[in-house]
């Protein structure tokens, strides 16, 4: 089950660990992207921190951490093919994977049903 | 992101509708809305005008047409000299020119093409700049020329290899244009102006056609399979492969020809020791530059690496250097070069092709190397 952040990011949590990426709303208002920017492995982020970035032809975009943690992993798929992102950004787009330092962080972010009301109200403004 | 801001302030060019209804994502542009890009995507739509053939709404940009109070099109010419450093006299009935308009320092306060209709000349220039560019021809001209707007029209290029063989099928007259060529047809029972030329690198066609018919010139351009329709963003992304200037990032009121590496646009009758040396605005600066050198000048720049380095990011000489030396004035994806690619300023010295130096992103130093321009061969049939 996804959570959400209102930035356009989504979270799985397993265990203690959270894949990473950006929503299928996230990358469809991007357009294609060309370069992905992702975290050295090891780096340490709080929530709300810049973890990576997401370039399209036209622009960059900061992707944010949703909880505070360690990056265990990175997709290294992304280097060669960025365009995964755009092609499966909740499956092997994902971008990163963290060690969750406080799970009640995760607590706070939103469920599907309340991201998709503010994608909504995002698109009709 | 940010949102675009309320649709109802922007204007519209005919062909808006039919945008929407192809599934255009329309945003904010020079006070029009415009599509960004199709359903097929930045990267798409870019490489299948470089493959085939991409269908652009230009509608936005000004179409101005000069007339001379005389009724001769040799005094709209020598009028519109005073103004740009081209050879606009020299250009024959049925031809187009690229140019600028400069101010009293040279500086460009515009880049348009020029084009001799026979007893007229016509003008295309950028939609930012359309009023002021109005304004200040009629504010030097006003007293010999008339300054028309043609607001009942709209403008589309057709860019590609498949360009010829696609407008052909509507005018077979067009095969046997050239490059620069400009003449009047019909198309779609309109009269069209087609000049054989673009924003792309590419083979291709501007058609000037009045507003009630474009919608029919579109629909039937598109018809046709190797066509598809072209967002501004593959637009830039085509252009900047070209190397071509963007104003407002690459060229504004700072800039010459000559740092602006477009000498070529000013021919030996307008040069010191020609027929009509001079004569135009900023005059003396630029043909100072053309002998001694400029200070500056703008050169391709490709980043090592993958990451785009985008218009406004410093250049510096080292990696570890404090002041910048020049900066990045258009920067994205190269996407038939699978590479970013970009242009900017930098003083003569570190303009050869092969200089390696730095730029700066999200804090990082990052090298990139001076590139001749433009980076993917123009195919422009002459």
């Amino acid at each position: 089950m996804l959570k959400y952040t209102k930035d356009h990011e989504w979270l799985r949590l397993d265990g203690d660990v959270a894949t990473v990426g950006i929503t299928p709303h996230a990358q469809e208002q991007l357009g294609d992207l060309v370069f992905v920017e992702l975290p050295a492995v090891g780096a340490r982020f709080d929530k709300g921190a810049v973890a990576a970035t997401v370039e399209s032809v036209k622009a960059a975009s900061e992707v944010y951490a949703p909880v505070g943690g360690e990056i265990v992993a990175v997709n290294d798929k992304l280097a060669a093919d960025p365009g995964l992102v755009n092609a499966a950004p909740t499956g092997n787009g994902w971008l990163f994977k963290l060690k969750v330092k406080d799970a009640g962080e995760a607590a706070t972010l939103l469920d599907e049903a309340a991201y998709q009301k503010l994608s909504a109200a995002e698109a009709s403004n | 992101m940010a949102e675009p801001s309320a649709a109802s302030d922007l204007k519209r060019t005919p062909l808006h509708d039919l945008h929407v209804r192809l599934g255009a994502r329309m945003v904010p542009f020079a006070g029009y809305a415009m599509p960004v890009q199709f359903p097929a995507g930045i990267i798409k739509e870019h490489l299948h005008t470089r493959a085939s053939a991409g269908l652009f709404d230009v509608s936005h940009m000004g179409q101005v047409a000069l007339r001379a109070c005389s009724g001769h099109v040799a005094d709209a010419a020598r009028a519109l000299e005073t103004l740009v450093p081209g050879d606009m006299l020299g250009l024959a009935p049925g031809r187009q020119r690229y140019t600028l308009l400069t101010n009293e320092h040279g500086g460009a306060l515009d880049d348009l093409m020029v084009s001799n209709h026979g007893d007229r000349l016509m003008l295309v220039v950028n939609a930012a700049r359309k009023a002021f560019d109005e304004a200040h021809l009629r504010e030097r001209l006003a007293d010999r020329c008339v300054i028309e707007p043609l607001l009942d029209r709209a403008l589309v290029a057709l860019q590609g290899p498949a360009a010829e063989t696609v407008l052909a099928r509507l005018a077979p007259g067009v095969r046997t244009m050239r490059f620069m060529d400009v003449r009047a047809m019909t198309l779609v029972d309109a009269i069209c102006f087609v000049s054989r030329s673009g924003y792309t690198g590419e083979d291709g066609f501007e058609i000037s056609v009045p507003a009630p018919a474009a919608v029919t010139l579109c629909e039937a351009l598109l018809r046709d399979p190797a066509v598809a329709p072209i967002g501004l963003g593959a637009r830039d992304s085509l252009r900047l492969e070209a190397g071509l200037c963007l104003y407002g990032a690459d060229l504004d009121e700072t800039t010459t020809p000559v740092e602006a590496a477009l000498e070529w646009t000013l021919p030996k009758v307008r040069r010191t020791g020609g027929a009509r040396a001079g004569g135009f605005a900023g005059a003396d600066t630029v043909l100072d530059q053309l002998a001694r050198g400029a200070t500056r000048r703008r050169v391709g720049l490709r980043p090592e690496g993958r990451v785009p380095v985008r218009g406004g990011a410093p250049l510096f000489e080292t990696e570890p250097s404090a002041a910048p030396l020049g900066v990045v004035t258009s920067g994205g994806f190269g996407v038939s070069l699978n590479a970013p690619v970009a242009m900017g300023y930098v003083p003569p010295g570190a303009a050869t092709p092969g200089t390696r130096l730095f730029s700066e992103v999200r804090g990082k130093r990052l090298a990139v190397t001076v590139a001749d321009l433009p980076f993917v061969p123009a195919r422009y049939k002459r």
